[in-house]
């Protein structure tokens, strides 16, 4: 898989062609962890995505994923330890809580709850890390910019 | 002198010097760290990336050097070497010469103005002669300390009294060419060598016309023809013409393995290390092909394996196996024609540049070292110590690490580095003290209020950034940015001259705010905490953007985008500080006991080593038995079998006053955090502790396969040491099988041990019946080390070597009662039958079964792999990212006794440096009440895992009800703070508004 994972770099962009903007909230131990793995790797990905460190995701303050889409992010992902791996106990099960409700507002107020993704990357998982930024732009990619933009 | 020393003497400045020095001093000893070049930071500081991780090799080194030389406690001597020790154990005299650097180290500022203008070139030893150096010089542009030296053999002033010239431009007058030579005697209780290695000379070998052909280099110049900071800034080209080669060849086993140099033993090392650098020149240079010349493949260590098949599966490198290339020659154009065996056959193939892997071989100083301080070398002229005393040598108070005692890599070094500086601190910790005793704090200046003003420091990290994105575009950017005063670029931003820069530039600047845009917070945060810290700004008015690991180096192939991103990533770290505070600490009591979790060898020498320094200990074991795998092998070593050695270990733990064993013990839940830890055991107690050891070993596989268990005759080598011991073995054909449970789909990593142990039983049968049929049928022989004398001496004694093919293990069958064994012998390219009477298993290690849930309760954890993963695989060997929790033993990976036995003793270390201390400090990211703003509403205090909130009255006004945080309990993690309706709570350092700030400046200009 590893083979497979670094042989392929990020998809050719066509001049001009739409690119959606990507927020990334990662938690210092496991995903920010992983995300430096992928890094010393070399593991290439598409660049339009930036990281926010926070020392948990349960530190992800709903506010802040609000504010994201407000100010005209396309996608936000959050990223923290695998179940029973966090490094605060349980601030990961608060984290899946808090994204599963705010996913259930974010429809009412019209919003496809799919810009807001959670997944778990392990310190050890580089290759995940790679995985989910390409999976998550070719997701957003295709639900379009955010409507707040088109206004 | 009658009065016992609380100080150390730790000779050499490599990563083993520097990291004994640094765990002696942060247990509270003085250390007199001496160097005998004008900087420390040794072979490492020369190499470009380093294995497995490809790691950049001076980005790790550089902090571990620039904390050793700021380090209170340890007193950095270079240009010094020892004359002479006396007394004994405890009291120690030492004899230094100091040689004269002709610049005064308290006035050079590093400029480099008197290099500019020194007219005498001289070939750098540091670029080993690729390129030239002035007289007065710096060895490296990142050299610790950053103070010039004047190389009196060169120097026209100092030779024939004329030039003057760096005396005339040095602004601050630190030239000083009547510098003598000065004798000094220090006072020291225990000493640790750690003097390294020399590259083994390949002139010897003239075959292959290094030094004659000018595209031959050895493997050490091949590293810094790839390094950033080398001759070439990291272009991959040849000497002859500058031209990228396109087939390069790597040949193994220069000066190793090879009884006509007079080094019969493996390097360990440099099948590992060309491997990386045919890795690294392909990723330079698209079109480049490496093929690497080899005997065996030696990747015994953690992820080796993968690290060897990903070069050639995925990066394409050509591995040809043989026997040693028979010889070089220069053709047309500086190619080189290489002569060597396909088997029967002899082949010629021409290369475009040929990188000879050269040996180790002991220091030039050994053996002056060895007779002026009273210690034995061994055969090979390295430092002699013993299977069971990997860190003594043969003088009492005398200890040492790394590369002088054997070939090693960086993380064995490194933990056995560690290992012997809690053997040393054993003589002095009687005059330990408190680390705050001999520091002075810079007083802090006060920035409340004020309008921030923001340095920033963009880092090229030699090419790793500036490769791939226009790091001063991104200085020009960032300048246009409000509230920025300041913008520079840096070659290496961690560099010890750039921490000096920073100082510099906060003071001349009046900055507030200093922003580094380089690598990960995770390992650089705290250098540069630490140097705005001495240029009196608050440690947290410091935010870092990533613009490395998650910047250039997944965006290699996208300059443009990568530098758009690196300037994003740089204004959001500066929109977030503006909106830094600063943060203080408090202070908590340590538990100055440690819990060992194991009792087997490396659980066993945690706890003595600890102890030997009066702390108390608890070892828990899991079994009704200590000892762990020691209890099987029972083939001596060295006179005394593992079993009678573990059992004396036992004797002496189960005597100690500061040991309580805990037999059938284990953890069941570990709480409390580094210095403070509740661990509650088998039985429902609880243990009270500063630090955790784990050391829980790990088990031998059980064959499935060759009808182990119901064949007579079938066993595994521990089963056959028995047999052996016990006087049972009458075998007239012994056929062993290596690689039995490991390298296969189910354990694809080497279990590092079994070749040894075959090739050791293989002799112990031989010695017993000379007429007795030894076969070993392998994939390779990996007897790394001087253990590769025994693989000859096995070869001697008639033991028949089979290699037979990586995909396909040899068969067995019974003929009635006879067992067949059928191998594919690659070398004579057929299938051979052997009929043994006995078939010996080589088994691999399995990690334990239950690491999993240890390793959740301790919140650390497992590789790929199930062993226990370290903090950082070549820097952080014996630590966990968790503080206070450390590791050692087949946990972490598969290992000899002797390398058990320094780890552990790394690891007591590693605790001490926590245990020894009279007080942590919390740390200042935690959560933090407004109480204007609180109703106590007790949302958060059920949220927080650690307990560390509760809901109190309000003394002055009863009906008013608040949060309150126990700074001790708080861990940071911000949870409680995402929970609170209010906003009255906040994370300090991860504000509310901080990371709003941050959000609003990843995303200005809306969708783009």
């Amino acid at each position: 898989m590893s083979n497979q994972a670094q042989a392929e770099s990020a998809p050719a962009v066509e001049a001009g062609a739409w690119e959606p903007n990507l927020l990334v909230f990662c938690c210092n131990w496991c995903s920010y962890a992983g995300a430096d793995l992928a890094g010393v790797s070399r593991l290439q990905m598409p660049t339009n995505f930036r990281v926010i460190r926070t020392m948990c995701s349960a530190r992800v303050d709903p506010e802040f994923v609000l504010r994201a889409f407000a100010k005209g992010a396309d996608g936000v992902l959050v990223l923290g330890c695998h179940p029973a791996d966090c490094h605060y106990i349980g601030g990961n099960y608060r984290t899946r809580r808090r994204i599963a409700l705010l996913r259930v507002l974010l429809e009412q107020y019209g919003f496809n709850p799919d810009r807001l993704k959670l997944e778990w990357v392990s310190a050890s998982e580089g290759i995940k890390f790679q995985q989910t930024i390409k999976e998550f732009n070719q997701l957003v990619s295709e639900l379009g910019p955010n409507p707040i933009n088109e206004e | 002198m009658n009065s016992k020393s609380g100080s150390v003497l730790v000779v050499g400045g490599g990563i083993g010097g520097v990291q004994t020095s640094l765990d002696l001093a942060e247990s509270g000893f003085k250390v007199y760290m001496v160097e005998n070049k004008a900087s420390i930071g040794g072979v490492m500081s020369q190499l470009d990336k380093t294995f497995p991780t490809n790691d950049c090799s001076m980005c790790i080194l550089s902090p571990k050097l620039v904390e050793a030389s700021r380090h209170p406690m340890i007193s950095m001597m270079t240009l010094t070497e020892v004359m002479g020790v006396e007394g004994e154990a405890g009291n120690f005299t030492v004899t230094l010469k100091k040689k004269p650097r002709y610049v005064r180290e308290d006035r050079c500022v590093g400029c480099g103005l008197c290099a500019e203008k020194c007219p005498s070139k001289v070939s750098s030893e540091y670029e080993l002669g690729l390129m030239n150096r002035k007289a007065i010089y710096v060895a490296y542009a990142q050299a610790v300390p950053m103070k010039y030296a004047i190389d009196a053999d060169k120097c026209l002033f100092l030779i024939k009294g004329k030039c003057g010239n760096c005396k005339k431009v040095c602004p601050a007058d630190a030239i000083d060419y009547e510098m003598k030579e000065e004798i000094e005697k220090i006072n020291v209780g225990a000493v640790v060598l750690a003097p390294g290695y020399e590259l083994f000379d390949a002139r010897l070998k003239k075959e292959y016309g290094y030094k004659e052909f000018k595209n031959v280099l050895n493997s050490l110049e091949f590293e810094r023809v790839l390094s950033a900071t080398g001759p070439y800034q990291g272009h991959v080209v040849r000497p002859s013409d500058h031209q990228t080669p396109k087939k390069v060849a790597f040949i193994q086993c220069v000066g190793s393995r090879d009884e006509k140099v007079g080094n019969p033993f493996c390097s360990s090392v440099c099948c590992m290390y060309a491997l990386k650098q045919a890795i690294i020149a392909g990723e330079h240079s698209t079109g480049l092909k490496s093929t690497i010349f080899f005997m065996d493949v030696r990747a015994f260590g953690k992820e080796f394996e993968d690290y060897a098949k990903r070069a050639e599966g995925e990066y394409g490198i050509k591995m040809h196996r043989g026997t040693r290339v028979a010889s070089v020659d220069e053709t047309e154009g500086n190619n080189l024609l290489l002569r060597y065996s396909d088997g029967a056959n002899i082949l010629a193939e021409e290369f475009d540049l040929v990188v000879l892997s050269a040996g180790f071989q002991p220091p030039a100083q050994a053996k002056a070292l060895a007779d002026s301080l009273g210690f034995k070398l061994n055969d090979f002229g390295f430092c002699q110590t013993g299977v069971y005393s990997p860190l003594e040598t043969s003088r009492k108070g005398i200890y040492v690490t790394g590369a002088f005692s054997a070939p090693k890599d960086i993380p064995t070094t490194v933990a056995e580095a560690s290992g012997a500086a809690a053997k040393a601190g054993a003589h002095v910790f009687a005059n330990r003290v408190s680390i705050d005793t001999v520091v002075t704090e810079t007083p802090e200046t006060d920035v409340i209020g004020q309008e921030p003003r923001i340095g920033v420091f963009v880092c090229d990290c030699g090419i790793n950034i500036r490769g791939t994105v226009d790091v001063p575009s991104v200085v020009d950017y960032v300048k246009t940015l409000p509230n920025v005063v300041y913008a520079v670029e840096n070659k290496y931003t961690c560099s010890a001259d750039t921490q000096e820069t920073i100082k510099q530039m906060i003071k001349e600047h009046k900055l507030n705010r200093v922003v580094v845009s380089s690598c990960t917070p995770r390992t650089h945060e705290l250098l540069f905490q630490n140097t705005i810290k001495e240029a009196g700004l608050n440690p947290f008015l410091f935010e870092m953007a990533n613009i490395r690991d998650q910047c250039s180096w997944i965006h290699m192939h996208e300059p443009e985008k990568a530098t758009q991103k690196a300037n994003d990533l740089t204004r959001m770290a500066i929109a977030k500080s503006r909106f830094l505070e600063p943060l203080s600490k408090s202070r908590l009591g340590v538990t100055h006991s440690a819990v060992v979790v194991g009792g087997g060898l490396a659980g066993m020498t945690s706890a003595m080593d600890m102890a030997a320094q009066g702390f108390k200990v608890d070892i828990l074991e899991a079994t009704d038995v200590m000892g762990g795998q020691m209890n099987n092998l029972y083939t001596a070593e060295e006179g005394i079998s593992p079993r009678q050695y573990i059992k004396d270990l036992e004797s002496k733990v189960r005597a100690n006053d500061n040991i309580t064993v805990h037999m059938n013990t284990m953890v069941e839940d570990l709480t409390g955090f580094v210095g403070n830890f509740k661990v509650k055991v088998t039985g429902g107690k609880e243990l009270e502790t500063g630090a955790v050891i784990v050391a829980t070993g790990a088990k031998a596989y059980e064959p499935k396969e060759y009808m182990y268990g119901k064949a007579k005759g079938v066993v595994t080598q521990n089963e056959l040491e028995k047999v052996m011991v016990d006087g049972k073995f009458d075998a007239k054909t012994v056929v062993m099988i290596q690689c039995v449970g490991s390298r296969n789909d189910e354990a694809p990593y080497c279990s590092r041990v079994c070749c040894s142990k075959a090739v050791k039983n293989a002799i112990e049968i031989k010695k017993r019946d000379p007429k007795a049929q030894v076969y070993v049928l392998h994939k390779d022989i990996r007897t790394y080390g001087f253990r590769e004398i025994l693989y000859k001496k096995a070869g001697e004694l008639g033991v028949k070597f089979i290699r037979f093919p990586e995909n396909k293990m040899p068969e067995m069958t019974m003929d009635g009662s006879a067992m067949k064994v059928l191998v594919d012998d690659v070398v004579l390219g057929a299938p051979v039958q052997l009929t043994p009477d006995m078939l010996v298993l080589s088994v691999g290690i399995r990690p334990n079964d239950d690491n999993e849930e240890l390793a959740k309760m301790c919140k650390v954890p497992l590789s790929k792999d199930k062993y226990f993963l370290e903090a950082h695989m070549k820097l952080r060997p014996v630590d966990f990212a968790t503080s206070g929790i450390y590791l050692a033993g087949l946990a972490h990976w598969p290992k000899f006794i002797d390398e058990t036995i320094g780890q552990a003793s790394g690891a007591a270390s590693r605790a001490m440096t926590i245990i020894s201390k009279e007080y942590l400090e919390t740390q200042g990211i935690i959560a933090a009440v407004n109480e204007m703003v609180c109703n106590g509403c007790g949302i958060c205090e059920p949220v927080c895992e650690y307990k560390a909130i509760t809901i109190v009255g309000d003394p002055a006004k009863e009906e008013k009800r608040k949060a309150v945080i126990n700074e001790g309990l708080c861990m940071g993690c911000g949870t409680c703070v995402a929970a609170c309706p209010s906003g009255a709570l906040e994370q300090k350092g991860f504000k509310n508004n901080q990371i709003l700030a941050q959000i609003d400046a990843a995303l200005v200009g809306g969708g783009k």
